[in-house]
């Protein structure tokens, strides 16, 4: 396996943006008559009311709240790994990065949309706001969902940031490869950049204090959206170790998403000399060992409402161990945790298409988890007038698929106008020979160790 | 603008221009050093090094706190409601609001830091060539006092191609 050096980066990184294939057009085209569909299918919705999707009394969070929370834990997978691996100056990180920051920006604009698409006419939303009005509506600033704006907000607004700072040397290397309009629209977002000693100074200082503010943020963001469960007097939601368990869950279902993207950038674009195997065989290990993570919260969660034994939290349970739920519960526990322990634990198994069929079942598992603690919870609470059940409309299912196909859309649209490995960290991985290096900057080998 | 620079294919020649262009009494402010990557393998690579940036960071953090706890405070004392007996101003809930107001305060001061101390525009400092972007370092001196010491201080160093705008 080569590995480039110099210019050769520059020609191998830049080609998806100065040339484009059939293929761009093919996938563009695809997913972008999706996420049409799915944006047909919410007009509908407005237009038609919020009757024709399967939500109803006592259910009222169905799919939208599940893609909620399974899209805001998707966007773990970036920022907050990307952090910790600039933080501890991993080298293989340097490839991995950028692929990683862009599925959380894009997964949390896609998650922040589906609290407006839950809100039947979003229109109305301004009526959530707090502004002095006739109607003597009294906003609860107590309410998790104002700590869930501030988190989410604050998140996004960090991670969008945190993603385009390492851009900018890049947008300078766009610019002074292209022409015409091109150039100056790349000129416009490179914001001056020449490459003095100073700027690498503030970027790197300044990339190193967003890691170290990123990474609790991160950690909040999900806590704070298990509070929006654990802060309702619902069977199996109000327990202390929601917390901990989304967060845990979030960078599972964070990392299946990064190798998955990394497998098909590496395929399409033809990146086999930047995304090497070790590169998947790393967060594989990091994969297997948040299954183990997860399935031990699992066991704590199952083990103390199954040994406290109350009668509304024993009804939720038998649902999904044995009940109706049971084959969803029992997909999820196979996606999430027998899948990944054996083809992550397994060394002969942890290649990249292992590493692609766990991410999958992990992906299929977490988006069930979500459903599995939202739907049978809702339906079954503690006075038995309020039981219900709860059945996905089309709409819902439609606009579920197009928010996938919305982030396989964002992707390919950024890989295309960006260089989604970062070009300039890949040159700074190239070190002289060891004589030149001075004792300060050793640490920087540690980097290049393989675990 | 008038300037004296030339394009080294690696840090150690770029290195032995500096130091040449130190020995002809230049300073490092008057040394323009142009890289597609961090040097900080090199001695070079370290100019500029100090900066304030993390103490800004942190005023921004406080910043961000008190502006948390105002919003907290004005929020809930504008719309008074009792929710489960809860005090009015209750610190449990309001750490987060403040805690997540913190963050966003330093991280915005980070970022405003960078763009006023490293990306605006500096003046009379305009220096660049594309061919950085190949992985040539750029040394030079923008206006210099004596353009044929400086040039022949970048000759000495190796491997050099000497430019002149």
């Amino acid at each position: 396996m080569s590995h480039p050096t110099g210019a050769r980066i520059n020609t191998d990184l830049l080609r998806p943006l100065l040339l484009t294939s059939w293929r761009f057009y093919v996938l563009a085209g695809v997913f972008g008559a999706i996420v049409l569909l799915g944006l047909v299918s919410w007009f509908t919705q407005m237009t038609l009311g919020f009757g024709i999707s399967g939500i109803r009394w006592p259910v009222y969070w169905g799919f939208y709240v599940t893609n909620f929370v399974f899209w805001i834990g998707i966007s773990h997978a970036g920022t907050l790994i990307s952090a910790i691996l600039r933080l501890v100056n991993a080298g293989w990180r340097r490839p991995v990065t950028r692929c990683a920051e862009v599925i959380t920006v894009f997964a949390l604009m896609i998650g922040a949309m589906f609290p407006l698409i839950h809100l039947g006419r979003p229109w109305l939303a301004f009526w959530l706001f707090p502004y002095p009005s006739e109607r003597l509506i009294w906003p609860n600033f107590r309410s998790p969902l104002v700590w869930d704006f501030f988190a989410i907000n604050t998140y996004l607004t960090g991670s969008v940031l945190f993603l385009f700072l390492p851009m900018i040397p890049d947008f300078a290397v766009v610019r002074d490869k292209s022409t015409g309009l091109r150039r100056r629209i790349y000129g416009a977002l490179a914001l001056g950049w020449r490459g003095t000693p100073k700027q690498w100074h503030r970027l790197e200082s300044a990339m190193q204090i967003m890691a170290i503010a990123i990474i609790p943020v991160a950690v909040s963001v999900h806590t704070i959206v298990s509070f929006d469960f654990s802060m309702a007097p619902v069977p199996m939601w109000q327990t202390t170790i929601f917390g901990p368990y989304f967060v845990a869950g979030a960078i599972f279902s964070g990392i299946a998403g990064l190798l998955i993207a990394m497998a098909v950038l590496r395929k399409f674009l033809h990146l086999e000399d930047y995304l090497h195997p070790v590169h998947f065989e790393n967060l594989g290990k990091l994969l297997l060992v948040m299954a183990l993570l997860w399935g031990y919260f699992v066991f704590n969660e199952r083990l103390v409402t199954y040994y406290g034994n109350g009668p509304a939290e024993m009804t939720v349970f038998r649902q999904t161990q044995n009940g109706p739920y049971a084959p969803l519960y029992w997909t999820m526990v196979v996606g999430n945790f027998v899948l990944p322990l054996i083809l992550m634990g397994i060394r002969r198994f942890r290649t990249i298409t292992g590493c692609v069929i766990a991410s999958i079942g992990v992906i299929v598992g977490m988006w069930l988890e979500r459903f599995l603690i939202i739907v049978p919870s809702l339906g079954n609470k503690y006075l038995p007038y309020s039981f219900g059940t709860y059945a996905p409309q089309p709409v819902e299912i439609i606009i579920t698929i197009a928010t996938f196909a919305a982030m396989a859309l964002l992707y390919v649209l950024f890989a295309k106008f960006i260089p989604i490995i970062s070009i300039w960290e890949l040159k700074a991985g190239e070190h002289p020979s060891p004589e030149l290096i001075p004792p300060a900057t050793e640490e920087h080998r540690l980097g290049d160790l393989h675990l | 603008m008038k300037a004296v620079y030339a394009l080294y294919p690696d840090g150690q020649s770029a290195q032995q221009a500096v130091n040449r262009l130190r020995a002809a009494g230049l300073k490092d402010p008057e040394i323009t050093i142009i890289s597609a990557q961090p040097m900080e393998d090199y001695e070079f690579g370290q100019i500029d090094k100090a900066t304030w940036m993390w103490w800004f960071a942190c005023a921004g953090g406080l910043v961000g706190m008190a502006t948390g706890f105002y919003l907290a405070w004005i929020t809930e004392f504008g719309w008074e409601i009792d929710v489960g007996g809860l005090p009015t101003f209750a610190w449990w809930p309001n750490l987060i609001i403040m805690f997540e107001m913190t963050m966003l305060g330093a991280i915005l001061a980070t970022v405003i830091t960078l763009v006023v101390t490293a990306l605006l525009p500096r003046k009379g400092r305009r220096l660049y060539d594309p061919e950085v972007t190949d992985g040539k370092i750029l040394i030079g001196v923008e206006d210099p006092r004596e353009a044929a010491a400086v040039e022949q201080a970048l000759r000495a160093a190796p491997r050099g191609t000497i430019k002149t705008v």
